[in-house]
């Protein structure tokens, strides 16, 4: 199972790029998990999770070529 | 101004049949507040004067600088060292001056912003930083005010319309995309990690076009939606969103807020009784009794963990919780914790202490 990820905004500079490909993972949460070991900045930095341009709050499943976009806030104006 | 020059004036956006001189009513009726006369808000005043809004409020207390004009197209190099809502007005004034402007020179905070916001119909964010966005996001809810809120990074904007009604119902808001702000040094603002200079002029037009469409009553305003627009690319992402845990603010709540805490000094942990009767309300706190155990009086008017100051620091690592908030008889041992709590978390965590202790707070009920 492979979950395309796009990142928004100065999280990629923690990525190091706009896109990823994560596999092997079936929720948000073990997405997370497994960004968190691959990126520690991750941990401690606040942004949304959006699955298939729907923002999510809680845990949610992940099908196949599902589409997760990551964005943190910015205030820039 | 004669009825004629009014109608050449808007004649190319009136023989639109979508908008005509129902439109142009509309919104020489409105009342407009932008807050923020920078990068994005000199295109939003821009347009928002031309298209013939009635009234415009600007709030800045900020002065025009050079490093301003790459991007802040209403000022030029005579206006370096003035304030940014009176200058913009007299620029503003010759564009049209049949609209009413009214320039508040003065940092929107907490205390002021319902005085102010109360007497528009639509706000508009272009602030640049995060404690002024959640402030205006909470007092459009208080106010039941609908926010065209926009914010630029690097290469990138969003835009979106928070607290619209629709059918009775309001849309989501800033909380509901980012629950809590970011603390101090997390994210990089313009001044840090650079913009642009084009890019606030097309995500300050696209909030000037949501306004117009919000009077007007034409398409669909960017309610529950969030666009996200990459200047490199071109590409235009748009993420649905839905109100979960945006709730209804009361006014003195909202007063008792704090702002900056987690923008100005980390240090300074120290919190009034009414700040931590505001926090209570709040979800995702977490509050330690630092007291020894059999210390006098027990408290149980709200949740919290009891972990007295001589275990410390071995059982802090493990704390859940976005704010930590500690208490004990007086405020210094508190403090203590407080203090070890940040030497542990760093800016990850809010923390605070209860100042005065338990006893004044009991005191106070």
């Amino acid at each position: 199972m492979k979950v395309n990820i796009i990142i928004f905004g100065q999280m990629v500079d923690v990525t190091g790029s706009s896109t990823l490909l994560i596999e092997n993972v079936s929720t948000t949460d073990e997405l997370v998990e497994k960004l968190h070991l691959q990126f520690p900045a991750m941990a401690t930095a606040k942004y949304a999770i959006a699955v298939d341009k729907k923002m999510i709050r809680e845990n949610t499943s992940i099908t196949n070529n599902s589409m997760v976009a990551l964005l943190p806030p910015f205030s820039g104006g | 101004m004669e009825q004629h020059q009014a109608y050449e004036r808007y004649q190319r956006q009136i023989i639109l049949k979508e908008f005509g001189y129902e439109g142009q009513y509309k919104l020489s009726r409105s009342k407009v507040l932008v807050v923020g006369a920078g990068g994005l808000g000199c295109p939003v005043l821009q347009y928002l004067a031309a298209a013939g809004v009635g009234t415009i409020g600007i709030v800045d207390d900020d002065l025009v600088s050079l490093s301003n004009l790459h991007r802040q197209v209403l000022y030029n190099m005579d206006d370096i060292g003035k304030p940014k809502s009176l200058t913009a007005i007299n620029t503003l004034q010759q564009l049209n001056p049949q609209v009413q402007f009214i320039p508040y020179n003065t940092r929107l905070n907490n205390q002021n912003a319902l005085g102010i916001l109360k007497s528009y119909d639509i706000v508009v964010d272009g602030t640049d930083n995060f404690s002024s966005r959640y402030m205006i996001n909470d007092a459009c809810i208080v106010l039941n005010k609908v926010l065209v809120y926009g914010a630029v990074s690097r290469f990138e904007g969003q835009v979106s319309v928070f607290n619209h009604e629709e059918n009775g119902k309001r849309s989501a808001g800033y909380r509901d995309l980012f629950p809590d702000a970011p603390n101090e040094g997390e994210i990089m603002n313009c001044a840090e990690g650079g913009v642009l200079g084009v890019l606030p002029g097309i995500v300050g037009s696209m909030q000037a076009n949501e306004v117009i469409k919000l009077v007007t009553g034409i398409g669909q305003p960017l309610a529950n939606r969030l666009l996200i627009y990459n200047a490199l690319t071109n590409q235009v992402y748009e993420l649905g969103f839905s109100s979960t845990t945006q709730k209804v603010l009361s006014e003195e709540a909202f007063l008792n807020r704090m702002y900056d805490a987690g923008c100005t000094s980390v240090q300074n942990f120290e919190i009034t009784n009414d700040e931590f009767n505001a926090l209570l309300e709040e979800e995702n706190i977490t509050i330690i009794d630092v007291r020894e155990k059999g210390e006098v009086p027990l408290i149980n008017g709200f949740d919290h963990l009891q972990i007295p100051l001589s275990q410390w620091p071995q059982k802090i690592s493990s704390l859940e919780g976005h704010t930590i908030i500690t208490f004990c008889q007086t405020g210094q041992r508190s403090l203590k914790a407080a203090s070890l709590l940040f030497d542990t978390f760093g800016t990850a965590k809010k923390v605070h202490s209860l100042k005065g202790g338990i006893t004044r707070w009991l005191n106070h009920q």
